[in-house]
């Protein structure tokens, strides 16, 4: 991008066209240059310290006195005088390629694996562009994941973005995993992708979703985004951005179905924060800044499907609620922007149940269009509803018994005790390999109602109960 | 656009950016920025430096890029064609910007609003030699089937004071928007018009008077039209936290309620809930006048991805329109999904602006502005002497679900109608989850003369009736949590019975269903009229010692139970039937205690 301007007025430290010698500050991630050239919002940074070691970086704030520059990698190391910064002209992009899949990148797109990168087929920005809402066709097409919970309840359409809200110490990776393993859309295109990032989560973690991709033999259509926890934390706030870059590449250029875990979440809204509070920003609710809801749409709104193109972007977030706290701003503002939410419980798992997920509270808000006839079964919405309904009122008569006592329960709620317990132990409950299909999964839920009488069963027809009702 | 510089940038901080070097510019002037022009408003001016916001992404633009003035302030195109267009939150087309730029929305392009080589068929209602004042008819456009669009002589012509004589008309004929169809005499000058004007968005359109609210908006929603009733003109909020039905609600609003034009924002929400509305909605059909939903909606999209200012300006852009409408004599419904990411946007600018920040970050005049919004609601009498009304039903999402956050309470201070939605509800698949313990409606003692009317005076009965054992049923469930529910008398058990009933067969309504997802008043009100009975008739039955099991058992309370589902809207009289067996059932089973 040239510039009419003429560069009148620099300071010595000019070293050449856009590059310059000598920071005037340096905050934690962030670089302070001063009389630099007009330096465009947003430009890309190539930073080299005084031993020649490269870093990258981008313009947060721009005016004609100072320059703000953000740096990836970190700052440490870096000295006043010895930082040798150089304007790009352009914002940072990534050299995106399918050759990609198979390989282990850091946040920014660099390989990990120490071999070199192929050829790009083509030069993207990271940070996209939005989606013209007309250009969006509507995501309708069922994922079996072969999971009941989540195939019955809060069902996963291609191209939806599905988060799982869950809290430290549990299974949320395996379950990730599982649906990474056994996801398909019945009779429909199977050119599978995945694409997977890591934000400030531990190695272990990261290598168990290798190890699991290996077994599965699907490791040659992964794409992984490391930035593991003790890499920079400023490399977090960049990585999801490289890693939906890729995956719009292979689903809307290269036609394919990519799936995209982003874990951890949380780590990523940390470092936001830690950038906010280092820029002396006012910050909203928590110390997170006020534009937290806006910066995760941007990456969320990273998903769907586009009219006349084959491929489609499901995204499957994980985020670990602080202390288990919905109302925290990132599960709260998560689930604003997401298409549901996958809830999990630490009740339940401590009663042993895998996975985890409480129904009454995880909802998929494309569920209504993708399931039904012709899509899964006809009876499959009525039994959904019917089953929230139900197990909702097993909360009551629950919390009715540890007050008054099971023996003083009715005969009724003694039913909807027994049924409680075989959807917990039977529907929700499942193994680790277990891959159930849609049909198993409803036959299971209509057992799961058997327990209770008809006359309790209203969200249902008729000719339904007739069909599977005690079956 | 007339080139001429106001300034240069000296400082760019996300859509935020200093300019420096001001010369003329206008408070709230419409500005390009740079040489790729993206669009901005110009909001603070101090000294020879202004600070503007642009409604686009700013990577790329560096100090020293000039900002252009355009001379006028952030408008709105008004004119035939409006109707079944979706634009973004500054009014650009976005159909046409996917056939400019592809997939993805470009920045620096622009389109004009409103179509320009469309040929409409004009119809004039004056003659030349006529006076005509501001806001007045001179003649008339068939937008859509439906809608007979008025094009109006624009209020505030410089030196239009009162009426001004029609020195000449267009004949009947088919013109484009941009074709002058009237010249005006105003002070002995000739003033051309055409069938495009143009309205600053953050300014009020003139109205006549005010008149007092008294005509109800049906909605179709049992809970609503019946419980907590909203009247033409009228404010509503509806705050719910995430997945308890906000946009659901907006959407069946949307479709089913009476009003005749609808301008929908999406504001600051997801991508694909705009295309589930573009999609669905030229195929479902109005159930008055059998024509395509389509034809009486403007939709405004700007996505929770796309820039956050112009988030900010998406609100006034659709009151604008709708108030537009409105002088037109239409009844205009808008929807706003959702308020909060406007207020979230005021706090991000206002942020950026370093600006002393009051509650939660929120910046001090954050009240004003939503009071200014929801004031330009109202039932009017416009300039043309019709009577034309603009009806605003605002979503919240307050964060976390808490109620007691700013935006919940200043909204709450300003609108006279209050649908809170309750995550309990929601997670038992109660649709719509709009609590009836929260919720709240100033409306209903004036409309409830309409309503009234509509029942043989019995609206306003039966509401207080079912009101009040709703709010029996809430201590009566306290007592229940602690002993159980055997421990209550019959009688009073029958309380709870009824209300589940009523809950489960009136307040529940599934929107995919084709017979429930809307209700006509007359079924709405027959029946609450069924339920009513089943609660009269019942509870004498109890008091002569039939036992409730027995009640329950009735094969007619099934019927009740699925009325919602099974009797059609053209044709109730099947509630009738119900009605007449629940009856029989009911003195059969008392008449057993009769005879002793």
């Amino acid at each position: 991008m040239m510039r009419n301007n003429p560069l009148v007025g620099l300071d010595q430290k000019l070293v050449s066209g856009r590059e310059y010698v000598g920071a005037s500050r340096i905050d934690g991630p962030l670089v302070y240059m001063r009389n630099t050239h007009p330096v465009g919002y947003g430009e890309l940074v190539e930073c080299m310290d005084s031993a020649g070691i490269r870093r990258t970086g981008q313009v947060l704030d721009t005016s004609d006195s100072v320059v703000v520059v953000q740096l990836f990698e970190g700052t440490s190391g870096l000295t006043l005088p010895g930082t040798r910064m150089r304007f790009m002209g352009e914002p940072l992009t990534l050299d995106v390629s399918e050759q990609m899949l198979g390989r282990v990148m850091n946040g920014l797109g660099h390989p990990r694996d120490g071999a070199a990168l192929p050829k790009g087929e083509e030069e993207l920005d990271v940070n996209g562009l939005p989606v013209n809402p007309t250009a969006r066709e509507y995501p309708r097409d069922f994922i079996q994941t072969g999971i009941s919970v989540i195939d019955g309840l809060t069902t996963l359409i291609q191209g939806q973005k599905l988060p799982i809200f869950s809290g430290n110490g549990l299974p949320h990776n395996q379950l990730a995993a599982q649906i990474a393993r056994q996801a398909k859309v019945r009779g429909g295109k199977s050119d599978f992708a995945v694409v997977f990032a890591a934000m400030g989560v531990k190695y272990d973690v990261a290598r168990f979703f290798i190890d699991s991709f290996e077994e599965t033999g699907v490791l040659d259509n992964v794409a992984l985004f490391l930035s593991l926890a003790d890499d920079p934390s400023i490399e977090r706030t960049i990585t999801p951005r490289t890693a939906l870059t890729l995956a719009e590449h292979l689903a809307f250029n290269k036609g394919k179905q990519v799936l995209v875990i982003l874990t951890d979440m949380t780590n990523y809204c940390e470092s936001l924060r830690e950038i906010s509070t280092l820029r002396g920003e006012i910050p909203s609710r928590k110390g997170y800044p006020g534009y937290l809801y806006s910066n995760l749409a941007e990456l969320y709104e990273r998903s769907g499907k586009i009219t006349g193109r084959d491929g489609s972007i499901t995204q499957l977030p994980i985020l670990t609620m602080p202390n288990d706290d919905i109302g925290h701003p990132i599960p709260d503002l998560t689930g604003y922007i997401t298409e549901g939410q996958i809830v999990f419980d630490r009740e339940m798992y401590g009663r042993g149940i895998y996975p985890p997920v409480n129904g009454l509270p995880s909802l998929s808000r494309l569920m209504k269009d993708g399931i039904g006839e012709g899509m899964t079964r006809a009876d499959h919405p009525h039994l959904a509803n019917q089953l929230f309904a139900s197990y909702s009122h097993v909360k009551d008569v629950r919390n009715l018994a540890s007050v008054i006592g099971e023996e003083e329960l009715t005969s009724l709620d003694h039913q909807y005790m027994e049924f409680g317990d075989f959807f917990e132990r039977k529907f929700v409950s499942q193994a680790f390999t277990e891959d159930r299909s849609i049909e198993e999964t409803l036959d299971l839920g209509w057992k799961a109602l058997g327990h209770l009488p008809a006359e309790e069963l209203q969200r249902v027809t008729d000719q339904e109960l007739e069909e599977h009702y005690g079956r | 656009m007339q080139v001429r510089i106001v300034g240069q940038v000296k400082r760019v901080n996300g859509p935020v950016i200093t300019v420096k070097g001001i010369t003329d510019a206008m408070m709230m002037e419409l500005v390009n920025v740079g040489e790729q022009k993206l669009v901005g408003e110009l909001v603070k001016l101090s000294g020879n430096e202004a600070v503007v916001q642009v409604y686009e992404d700013a990577t790329g633009i560096a100090p020293g890029d000039n900002v252009y003035g355009t001379g006028m302030p952030l408008s709105v195109e008004l004119g035939p064609g409006l109707i079944g267009t979706i634009y973004d939150g500054i009014q650009r087309p976005l159909e046409e910007l996917k056939e400019a730029c592809g997939d993805y929305i470009r920045r620096g392009i622009n389109r004009p609003s409103v179509n320009r080589s469309k040929i409409w068929r004009f119809e004039p209602v004056i003659a030349a030699g006529q006076e005509i004042g501001p806001g007045m008819v001179i003649g008339t456009v068939l937008e859509t089937e439906r809608v007979v669009h008025k094009i109006l002589v624009p209020p505030g012509l410089p030196g239009m004071k009162q009426k001004a004589r029609v020195v000449s008309v267009a004949p009947a004929g088919s013109y484009t928007v941009e074709h002058i169809v009237c010249t005006l005499d105003i002070q002995g000058a000739e003033v051309p018009l055409s069938m495009l004007q143009r309205w600053p968005i953050r300014i009020p359109r003139p109205v006549a008077e005010r008149k007092s609210l008294r005509v109800p908006l049906i909605t179709g929603q049992r809970v609503i039209d019946m419980l907590f009733p909203l009247a033409k003109g009228g404010t509503v909020a509806i705050p719910g936290g995430f997945g308890t039905g906000k946009t659901m609600t907006q959407h069946a609003i949307a479709r089913w309620c009476d009003a005749d034009i609808i301008v929908y924002i999406g504001c600051g929400e997801r991508g694909n809930e705009m295309t589930d509305v573009l999609r669905e909605f030229p195929h479902l059909i109005d159930p008055r006048t059998g024509r395509s939903l389509m034809e009486r909606t403007i939709l405004i999209a700007n996505t929770s991805n796309m820039p956050v200012s112009a988030r900010e300006a998406s609100i006034y852009t659709g009151i604008t329109l709708a108030e537009y409408y409105r002088d037109q004599g239409f009844h205009v419904a808008i929807m706003a999904d959702s308020t909060s990411r406007w207020a979230e946007a005021l706090r991000e600018l206002s942020g950026r602006m370093e600006e002393m920040p009051a509650e939660e970050g929120f910046p001090a005049y954050l009240p004003t502005r939503v009071a200014e919004f929801y004031e330009r609601a109202g039932y009017m009498k416009t300039l043309s002497g019709k009577e034309g009304s603009v009806t605003v039903i605002g979503a919240v999402s307050p964060p976390g679900g808490d109620f007691s956050e700013p935006v919940t309470q200043h909204t709450k201070r300003f609108v006279r109608c209050f649908w809170g939605l309750d995550r309990a509800l929601a997670s038992a698949r109660h649709y719509p989850a709009i609590s009836w313990l929260d919720s709240y409606s100033e409306y209903v003692d004036e409309v409830s003369a309409w309503w009234d009317q509509k029942s043989d005076g019995m609206w306003r009965k039966s509401r207080t009736e079912i009101m009040e054992l709703l709010q029996k049923e809430v201590r009566l469930q306290q007592i229940v949590k602690l002993v159980g529910p055997d421990a209550l008398p019959d009688s009073q058990n029958f309380i709870l019975e009824v209300c589940t009933l009523f809950k489960t067969a009136f307040l529940q309504q599934n929107a995919f269903d084709d017979v429930d997802r809307y209700s006509t008043v007359e079924k709405q009100m027959r029946m609450l009229e069924v339920i009513l009975t089943y609660w009269h008739l019942g509870s004498a039955a109890i008091s002569k010692g039939v036992t409730m099991v027995k009640i329950r058992r009735m094969k007619v309370v099934q019927e009740i139970a699925r009325m919602r589902l099974t009797v059609p809207n053209d044709d109730i009289s099947e509630l009738d039937r119900i009605a007449l067996r629940l009856e029989r059932s009911l003195s059969q089973l008392g008449g057993i205690y009769d005879e002793k």
